[in-house]
């Protein structure tokens, strides 16, 4: 009886081959000929590059010391980076006023954390004050005025600028986009036209035609004795350029909107601003962040440039050091902290973005 | 529509602090308080932003010398960093008072742009560097060679010309700022680097081994270079003008800065007491204080000083005068006299 | 109608409240702003440019150039025109931007393909790649790019040879020229023939298909008329080419065809860089392609290889194009930094050089500005057909 009583035979261990590091090896590097090939020719790709990177920037570099004499590691030189660090982050700024350049983007960062805050109580009020009230602020506090020593902008430099000219650029855009987008959308002709134009005008050329014309052309539109500051022209340009893709964007947002938010908003007696700064626009906005932070990556990328018209961004500060006659021969390193500090700024946007992306897309993807 | 006006309106007043309406250039920058001089964006030895961001130079101490005989302090002038693009426009429109960015003088330029040339800061010449394991001793066997060429106005006319006239043939390789021409250069990517024999010795100790490359002797072209100012405002003109005067004027008379206080008080030279403002007529035609050149001397020193400080045996640069010698030494520097 | 009279009567407002008014009212305000904009710029930069004895006009495109350019698709030395220098620029800006956008799309198909790869380590370099070389500015990879070229390769005297037919060294790749003899004009005409006649059997097959069911063998029918007959005719007329070989004289090689180191990195930098963005639209492409599709075309019997060319490539082709098509235009106004390190594209040549040479600034920047936008508004009337003929067509 107890014989023929069914005994399942106990589960057998899986094979050795396909679990713990040899399984995950074979499933996920050596799972046919082809793809152990591929694998092995990147393990030899990586050998390639990583140890004499390695060797280089950190083993063989030198972090510390006064000049070039302390460079003797045959490896990177850091001490060059060290050495002209406050000039690649502050350009030319007097040093006693540094602390308006921190307190500045200091209070950037402050502002801009309860953003990230889910909870945090008025958010609204925050984000107009940051896109309103602040740059006037930021303005006071860079170029001076009201007690504090004026700072003429040809003194303005290194990653300061670059953050200043993306920065303003962003901000400036954003509003000017936000009225192209609706006009490119309305049923006016001739506001369409002009919209569309100005749109496929920009988008059309490249930044560094814009740049050349804000500092050749722009001079000789103005009434005679009139000047404009060598950054306000490259703001101009940039944000003119700018306001172009933003308005693309905002309009991939405005097409999102159902219709029927649109013929609500009529039917409740809303006028035409109404009916887009309370219903349309805010749900546009929401849905086109992501697609705002992409375009501010590109215009970060962007401002390197500038340097092509004189004005002294972080690649423009680095350029202008490695010409330093005392620290000749340090150019591969001035570039790779270049590279570096854009990458990150850069990666770091993009990481957000992508977050955010999975955030507000909700439900309409399997 | 009141949403754009608003916008315009916001613009406008962003814009205020940046405008100005010109008057007579020397009154304006009285009362500015400050020079604005347009610069070279970097160029070792002419105009070069130190760790700082303090600028110095040839160029720069020209830009110095009239900040000092307008204000009598050789500080209060601000520099524009500037490409060769953009220079004149920047000195037309009158977002600086004065250009003196290796310029070089030239018929057109002086007579159809709407600037006038104050003087010569320096004369110079398009010149050729080769690497000394090329072995080459001249300009005239560099046929069939690949020249890198820093882009300028003049540079590449001059060497079209020079190498046509010669039935020489070569490629020419363009690049838009010194670094990369340097880097060009020193990578094989060309034979011979070409441009202003200045700026040659400047690029050449940007080279890791500047005893690798020598600049030949030939010079294909004349390059007198000056300050610049905007035509129709003599009373500007002539500061400019006679602030560089003053620099030659001092090295021609023995006055250094080491020196001037003491000529000051004690020289009986009518010459140099006519320089340094206690006789004649000083700073009266000028509408500058009468110490205008005392200030000059005292602060940024003679001719020879400031050369020798930026580019000569006292930089990294070592030029030697040649041609930027007093014409007593055999030189081209003849400043008129001041009388 | 007497009860209706008062209705229309109360319904009379403000004419300020009637939208067609108010829209009229606003074009046209909009207009005059925009036009009187156009006026005031247009008079202060003519009143500041006869002010300042700039010269206008166009005549300076008749005007010998005098300077000589590193490279040109077109005849060229110091004695042509100013206009010339400008077309010179625009075929070498056109030459590096199609070369970007082969190497590309190439790379970026592939590098978007192993994102998907199931071998794991190939997926995180995929992954690295994208991060890494889209967070970087361009202007840095290019120049890093250029100078890594040129200290990788030897002098002009210790050239790397292939064979003694090819050179490379630091001045570039130096390959033979071919130089066509009389009896190429036949080859020629072999060849025109044969494409014409590729996409008529094309057309035809495709027909006979719709109509009968029956497929025919286009690919290898192409291949033979396009590649086969006119090497036939080719032997035929006893190879009637001859080569330009590369020769070491002096500094330099001369003769032959060569293949500068600045396009080669312009090329390289901008093909790397756009690569990292198409691989990203291509993976999300293929991404967007839905299981189902897939499942659905095998249950219907099609091979794996059928069900990737009749099922899944059409359909991530529709989301990819439109993205792509705007890649591509990046990367054509992108080859505009060429000019920092000296290929003399139109930047470089037309608003450098000659622009430093003549300061027309605004002639020569307008110029400029309208070769970008002619560009690039022919690819969107391009996209803009093909998006039409590719929309999915709901029912």
């Amino acid at each position: 009886m107890a014989a023929d009583r069914f005994e399942p035979h106990p589960e057998l261990a899986p094979p050795a081959m396909t679990i713990g590091v040899v399984g995950w090896l074979r499933q996920n590097l050596f799972s046919s000929v082809a793809s152990s090939v591929l694998t092995l020719l990147a393990l030899y790709l990586l050998y390639l590059v990583i140890p004499p990177l390695i060797q280089w920037a950190i083993v063989n570099a030198n972090w510390f010391g006064a000049n070039r004499d302390d460079c003797t590691g045959g490896g990177a030189c850091w001490v060059f980076i060290a050495k002209r660090l406050h000039q690649f982050i502050y350009g030319f700024y007097p040093e006693a006023e540094r602390w308006r350049v921190n307190l500045t983007f200091g209070l950037l960062v402050v502002l801009m954390v309860p953003l990230f805050i889910r909870a945090f109580p008025k958010k609204v009020w925050l984000g107009v004050f940051l896109l309103f009230g602040y740059p006037v602020l930021a303005f006071f506090l860079l170029y001076g005025g009201f007690g504090l020593e004026r700072i003429a902008t040809d003194q303005w430099g290194g990653l300061m600028l670059t953050l200043v000219l993306s920065a303003v650029g962003m901000v400036a855009s954003l509003p000017l986009g936000i009225l192209l987008a609706l006009g490119r959308r309305s049923s006016m002709p001739i506001v369409r036209t002009f919209c569309v134009a100005f749109i496929e005008l920009w988008r059309g050329v490249p930044l560094i035609t814009v740049l050349f014309m804000s500092s050749v052309m722009l001079p000789l539109f103005l009434p005679e004795g009139v000047t404009l500051d060598k950054l306000l022209r490259a703001l101009i340009g940039i944000t003119l350029f700018e306001s172009a893709y933003m308005a693309e964007v905002v309009r991939g947002g405005l097409q999102a909107i159902p219709g029927g938010q649109y013929e609500a908003a009529k039917a409740l007696g809303l006028s035409f601003w109404k009916s887009m700064s309370l219903i349309v626009m805010p749900q546009a906005l929401k849905l086109v962040i992501p697609g705002i932070v992409n375009t501010f990556i590109a215009l970060f990328k962007d401002t390197t440039l500038v340097i092509i018209i004189g004005l002294f961004d972080l690649l423009g500060a680095v350029e202008a050091a490695i010409k330093d006659p005392n620290w000749l021969g340090y150019a591969i390193e001035g570039y790779v902290f270049a590279a570096l500090v854009f990458w990150v700024f850069c990666y770091g946007m993009s990481r957000y973005s992508q977050a955010l992306e999975r955030q507000l897309s909700t439900g309409h993807t399997r | 529509m009141r949403l754009t006006q608003t916008f315009a309106a916001g613009a406008f007043l962003f814009v205020m602090p940046f405008a100005f309406v010109q008057a007579g250039t020397l009154d304006t920058v009285k009362q500015r308080g400050h020079v604005q001089c347009g610069v070279n964006t970097g160029l070792p030895g002419f105009s070069f932003p130190d760790d700082t961001g303090r600028w110095s130079g040839l160029d720069v101490d020209v830009c110095r010398a009239v900040a000092a005989a307008v204000f009598g302090d050789a500080e209060k002038v601000k520099f524009t960093p500037l490409n060769a693009k953009e220079r004149f426009t920047a000195l037309q429109s009158g977002e600086i008072d004065v250009l003196s960015r290796n310029t070089t003088w030239t018929q057109t330029r002086d007579t159809s742009l709407g600037l006038n040339f104050t003087g010569v800061t320096y004369y110079d010449g398009q010149g050729f560097m080769v690497k000394k394991n090329l072995g080459i001793k001249g300009a005239k066997e560099l046929d069939g060679a690949a020249v890198c060429i820093q882009a300028g106005t003049t540079t590449e006319l001059n060497l079209d010309d020079y190498f046509r006239t010669n039935n020489m043939k070569y490629s020419p390789i363009t690049y838009d700022k010194g670094a990369e021409t340097v880097k060009g250069f020193e990578a094989g990517r060309c034979d011979v680097l070409t441009s202003d024999q200045s700026q040659l010795y400047a690029l050449r100790i940007q080279l890791k081994d500047p005893d690798s490359a020598m600049v030949l002797p030939e010079v294909i072209s004349k390059e007198p270079l000056g300050p610049v100012v905007r035509q129709g405002d003599d009373e500007w003109f002539n500061v400019v003008k006679w602030a560089l005067f003053a620099m030659v004027e001092a090295e021609d008379l023995g006055v250094s800065s080491q020196n001037v206080d003491e000529m000051k008080a004690n020289s009986k030279n009518p010459s140099i007491r006519r320089l340094i403002g206690l006789e004649g007529i000083a700073g009266k035609g000028l509408g500058l204080p009468d110490d205008w050149a005392y200030q000059i001397v005292k602060q940024l020193g003679n001719y020879s000083e400031a050369f020798e400080r930026n580019v000569g045996q006292g930089s990294p640069l070592k030029i030697s005068r040649g041609l930027n010698a007093l014409w007593t030494a055999g030189g081209l520097q003849y400043p008129p006299p001041f009388r | 109608m007497s009860d209706e009279a008062p209705l229309t009567k109360a319904a009379k407002t403000s004419i300020l409240n009637n939208p067609t008014f108010r829209s009229v009212t606003f074009q046209v305000l909009m207009g005059a702003a925009v036009i009187a904009f156009f006026g005031y710029i247009a008079n202060n930069t003519l009143h500041n440019m006869a002010q300042r004895g700039i010269s206008t006009g166009f005549g300076f495109l008749d005007q010998k150039a005098g300077f000589g350019i590193l490279m040109s698709l077109i005849e060229y030395d110091a004695d042509h025109s100013y206009g010339r220098t400008f077309f010179v620029g625009l075929l070498n800006t056109l030459l590096v931007s199609f070369l970007g956008i082969v190497v590309a799309t190439i790379l970026g198909f592939v590098i978007g393909i192993a994102r998907l790869s199931r071998n794991w380590l190939i997926a995180r370099l995929a992954t690295a790649y994208v991060e890494i070389f889209r967070n970087i500015p361009l202007l840095l990879q290019i120049l890093f790019w250029y100078f890594a070229v040129l200290s990788a390769l030897p002098s002009p005297r210790q050239s790397l040879s292939f064979l003694g037919i090819g050179y490379l060294n630091v001045r570039g790749l130096y390959l033979p020229a071919p130089v066509p003899e009389p009896g190429f004009l036949a080859v020629e005409i072999a060849l025109l023939f044969g494409v014409v006649a590729t996409v008529a059997v094309t057309i035809w097959a495709h027909r006979r298909q719709d109509r009968t069911g029956q497929q025919f063998p286009v690919f290898y029918t192409a291949l033979a008329l396009v590649v086969g007959l006119p090497s036939l005719v080719f032997a035929a007329s006893g190879f009637p080419v001859s080569w330009d070989m590369p020769v070491l004289q002096g500094f330099n090689f001369r003769g032959g065809l060569p293949l500068i180191p600045e396009l080669v990195a312009l090329v390289l930098s901008l093909s790397i860089y756009t690569a990292a963005f198409i691989a990203e639209i291509v993976r999300a492409g293929i991404l967007a392609v839905s299981h189902g599709q897939t499942e659905a075309s095998r249950a219907l019997g099609l091979r794996p290889g059928l069900t990737l060319q009749l099922v899944v490539i059409p359909q991530a082709m529709r989301v990819i194009i439109p993205p792509l098509t705007s890649q591509y235009l990046n990367l054509t106004k992108n080859s505009s930094l060429a000019t920092a390190v000296g290929y003399p594209d139109l930047v470089a040549v037309w608003s450098g050089t000659t622009l430093n040479q003549t300061g027309q600034a605004v002639e020569i920047i307008l110029m400029t500005m309208a070769v970008y936008l002619t560009i690039s508004l022919l690819i969107s009337m391009l996209m803009n057909w093909y998006n039409r003929r590719k929309a999915l067509v709901e029912r």
